[in-house]
């Protein structure tokens, strides 16, 4: 029962002083993988613009275009960077955990933490550029001042939900298939690991779309269409 | 009582309340759903042309429903596997 881990996160190796955990190696793989992928589509679409792989990066980035076209109502290219880096790294972390032996990196509250609070940073940013500080911070004081409370819990109870909610998915994925393996046997726990695809992609879109309405909320507001 | 009485006590108070939390958090979760779920189809078998938007906000308040499940789902896996009150 002790073998059951929800919260440790088993340090690989030391550097000097600072231990370096199996999340930080799996990030950073999935990371590296990703960047690879890209220049590799970066030179294919201009060497070869109607190979296979261009296709693909153009499916991506306009399937990425339309979520935030969709969302927000108009393009917003930085927008679009943000949400879809994001879709692309969360969705890759929750699908590296079907590889033997990898712990899916977003399983880690301290990895989704960092993710839901750099969406938590990014939409006062958002609001302020698009408006101005008065503009976007006027927004707490609609429809009353007395909801002032309200808007600032809200802000902060989102941000835990998107990290909890994403972190509580994968974490309880994973674990579901650990407890079947060890009950039941090998071939068990397939069904369930299928199940697991489908839960990491729909948690990333999920993850993305929210944090791309809370984003295009701020914008929103900026614009006074609200 | 003992300290290992009391020990006892608490593992064993640990394990109902983790199977109480997590099956009453499924059942809020899963009655909010299934509203969600046909006020979703009424509103798709009425408008067809709108499935898309529709699913997309579908999908959207199913995870936020579903966020309840899971935290009580957390909070009972905490209370199995990294119960701060039971050691060892």
């Amino acid at each position: 029962m002790n073998r059951i881990e929800i919260f440790q996160d088993p340090v690989a190796f030391n550097i000097g002083p600072v231990p370096v955990t199996q999340t930080m190696l799996t990030t950073i793989g999935v990371s590296l993988g990703l960047v690879v992928v890209a220049a590799l589509m970066r030179t294919a679409i201009r060497t070869r613009p109607n190979g296979r792989l261009a296709a693909v990066a153009e499916l991506t980035v306009d399937a990425l275009d339309g979520l935030v076209v969709d969302v927000v109502g108009r393009r917003v290219p930085w927008l679009t960077v943000f949400s879809g880096s994001l879709f692309l790294f969360i969705a890759t972390c929750n699908l590296s955990g079907q590889l033997p032996g990898v712990r899916p990196p977003t399983a880690n509250l301290a990895t989704t933490s960092a993710l839901a609070i750099v969406v938590f940073v990014t939409v006062p940013a958002a609001g302020i550029v698009s408006r101005g500080p008065v503009g976007y911070f006027s927004h707490y004081l609609k429809p009353n001042p007395l909801l002032l409370p309200l808007h600032l819990i809200s802000e902060v109870s989102r941000t835990f939900a998107l990290s909890m909610r994403l972190f509580g998915n994968m974490m309880s994925g994973h674990l579901i298939v650990a407890l079947l393996v060890a009950l039941a046997g090998i071939l068990v726990p397939m069904p369930l690991m299928a199940l697991d695809l489908l839960i990491g992609l729909l948690q990333a879109y999920i993850f993305v779309l929210l944090s791309t309405v809370y984003v295009g909320a701020a914008l929103r507001t900026a614009t006074g269409e609200e | 009582m003992t300290p290992e009485g009391w020990q006892a006590l608490t593992a064993i108070t640990s394990l109902v309340v983790a199977g109480i939390t997590t099956a009453l958090g499924a059942v809020g979760a899963a009655f909010g759903e299934s509203r969600i779920g046909v006020a979703a189809m009424d509103a798709m078998a009425r408008q067809p042309d709108e499935s898309a938007s529709i699913t997309r906000n579908l999908f959207v308040s199913l995870a936020m429903v579903e966020s309840t499940a899971i935290f009580c789902l957390v909070i009972g896996l905490i209370l199995l596997f990294a119960n701060p009150f039971v050691s060892g």
